[in-house]
């Protein structure tokens, strides 16, 4: 079955969430559905108001083009354009733009009658956006607690709020997340050659099939998690390291505002040696 | 709902509250530090900063004496750092120190009933190191001190030792075999961190470069090794300790190492620098031949001074708090002071 008549098959009407049958059809590839319309508003308005910051900068360095929030003065306010407000209506463009993509994936599912994994697992790396720009500045009292736009610029954040803490790799939350990010990596390579090594076989050889795959793993480790469980177990894996992520920043400023080496004084302090 | 799914939430519940206890409630308190977006802001939990301010005031002055009338040192005899203030002055000071330093113990915690003049007790000859030690940084290390100055309040507050001191840290007993490398242990004093342990030592007495990360984009012949960064980060975590506040008080640590980058206050952390590292080496270790063994640290060396003593959890000691122009005879010191100590220094 070739791709084009696999998509035809499956072009179905209905299934929309807002907008009835107004926007239920396809351009070229693409459904466009309500939230396709939205998605391309909040996208096409936000980028053009970051290329417009950009002008406002001193630079075109695609690099070092920098979007920065407001000062923490302006607190919860609006602050003037020029002042961080550009940063606030980007934000809110970013957020109009994801959220219209999860629920236009969530269309899709509908028409297609499937599970809800897809805008589930991209509305987690949302959240962790959300977080970052809007739950943490909220709880801390002022926009200007969310990272600046630009590639260089919003690393540059990263290491200072890093160092707002002394040693952000004592941060727990942080110790969890970073093993879930380096787990997912190890996963989906082992699972990415088994699959290569059972399908891309050398000239002459035929390929091999599950069973293979299932055996290896017994042979390596004992067990073998099978051809659903592996995916079920990368989604869980790269889930956890968003959303672990979310709350070891979340927790940097709100809910602790010391060194994060001063948060294992607990553990110095267990009466078994203390 | 059986009971194990009770115990469950009701487990998982406790714990959440064990978690939350132990952390602040939003939201906290923050200070810009840089430019918008930066991410160089203090953060403080309002009650930390509250304790702050309860720990650092300073106690009324005395009202001044004329600077008339004679001297000390032709009322009395030994007095060396003090001699060329009147003796109202004198008197004043004294009486100021013994609220600072011993007001339990009173005069007798340095003089001795049988002529206040006796060296008999060590403590007097600490004092006068001490008032030199003073005398020396209100007079030339403004870089550090500023306006505000220093007085034996600074770092006493009221107790015959000040609270924060060091010694060479030998590192505690560990089992036969392992080696602890100066590091790889929860210390106080790297920030309890497990960053090496005697981050004082090599910087705060010996003269070790603090400086060790590369000015270059690429590798070309910088080589100080994990270890001596490591190091430096155990030094950085006791400076943050010591004024409460993180690393972007000084650094835009996109470049930590970049003057034009960084702070005022990185500048005047230099000066502070030197400033210790100068009061170790040229005062109180000069002290270490007639000190009593109970103070000094396990390897014979007199309690010596960090940014802690002064600063005490403070970004300024005392917030900031001007003392000296109260004081002003510990403004400076005397030509006897100077041959003594500071021709030494320089």
């Amino acid at each position: 079955m070739s791709l084009l008549s696999f998509e035809k098959k499956y072009r179905v009407r209905g299934g929309t969430l807002l907008g009835g049958d107004l926007f239920d059809f396809w351009i070229g590839p693409f459904y466009v559905g309500f939230f396709g319309v939205t998605t391309a508003f909040f996208s096409i308005l936000g980028t053009l108001l970051i290329i417009y910051g950009a002008s406002l900068g001193d630079t075109w360095n695609i690099w070092q083009i920098n979007i920065a929030p407001p000062d923490l003065s302006y607190g919860l306010g609006l602050a003037p354009l020029k002042e961080g407000g550009l940063w606030q209506i980007i934000t809110m463009c970013a957020l109009g733009a994801f959220g219209s993509w999860i629920l236009r994936q969530a269309e899709i599912a509908r028409k297609l009658g499937m599970g809800m994994h897809v805008p589930f697992a991209f509305g987690v790396a949302v959240f962790a956006y959300f977080t970052l720009v809007v739950i943490r500045p909220v709880l801390m009292g002022a926009w200007g607690h969310g990272f600046p736009y630009g590639i260089l610029s919003h690393l540059d954040w990263v290491s200072n709020v890093g160092y707002q803490y002394l040693h952000f790799h004592y941060n727990p939350a942080h110790m969890i997340a970073v093993t879930f990010f380096f787990t997912n990596a190890m996963a989906l390579s082992m699972h990415g050659s088994l699959i290569l090594m059972a399908t891309d076989p050398r000239d002459g050889e035929p390929v091999k099939t599950g069973e293979h795959e299932n055996t290896f793993f017994r042979d390596d480790i004992g067990y073998s998690i099978g051809a659903l469980g592996i995916h079920r177990l990368g989604l869980f894996l790269a889930l956890s390291a968003g959303f672990w992520s979310a709350v070891c920043i979340v927790l940097s400023g709100p809910f602790w505002t010391r060194g994060w080496p001063e948060w294992w004084n607990w553990w110095l302090e267990l009466p078994i040696w203390n | 709902m059986n009971i194990t799914k009770t115990l469950k939430i009701a487990a998982v519940a406790l714990s959440g509250a064990l978690f939350l206890a132990a952390c602040d409630a939003p939201p906290p308190e923050s200070v810009q530090r840089g430019p918008a977006g930066t991410g160089m802001v203090l953060i403080y939990n309002g009650d930390d900063l509250d304790n702050v301010v309860a720990n650092n005031t300073v106690p009324e002055a005395p009202p001044q004496l004329p600077a008339g009338g004679p001297k000390a040192s032709e009322i009395y005899q030994n007095v060396e750092v003090l001699g060329d203030l009147s003796i109202g002055q004198f008197t004043r000071l004294m009486t100021s120190i013994t609220e600072w330093v011993s007001p339990e113990e009173g005069c007798n915690y340095c003089h001795v009933a049988e002529g206040f003049h006796l060296d008999t007790k060590y403590t007097k000859k600490v004092a006068r190191v001490m008032l030199a030690m003073t005398q020396r940084a209100n007079q030339d290390y403004g870089d550090h001190v500023g306006n505000a100055g220093v007085t034996c309040y600074t770092c006493h507050r009221g107790k015959n030792i000040p609270e924060y001191v060091w010694t060479t840290d030998p590192g505690g007993p560990h089992a036969a075999g392992i080696t602890t490398a100066m590091q790889n242990i929860a210390s106080e004093a790297a920030g309890n961190t497990s960053l090496p342990f005697d981050p004082f030592t090599p910087y705060f007495e010996q003269a070790q470069s603090i400086r060790v990360a590369g000015d270059t984009a690429l590798p070309e012949g910088n080589n100080s090794s994990i270890k001596q960064t490591e190091w430096i980060y155990s030094l950085m975590m006791h400076f943050s300790d010591s004024l409460g506040v993180n690393c972007t008080h000084c650094h835009n640590t996109r470049a930590f190492s970049d003057w034009e980058q960084s702070s005022p206050e990185r500048v005047k952390a230099w000066h502070g620098i030197q400033m210790v590292r100068e009061m170790n080496t040229q005062f109180i270790n000069r002290t270490t031949d007639w000190l009593p063994e109970h103070r000094k640290g396990p390897l014979g060396d007199p309690l010596k001074v960090n940014c802690g003593t002064c600063h005490q959890g403070a970004y300024q000691p005392l917030l900031g708090a001007n003392m000296i122009n109260d004081y002003p005879t510990l403004k400076t010191y005397n030509e006897a002071t100077k041959a003594a100590y500071v021709d030494d220094a320089e």
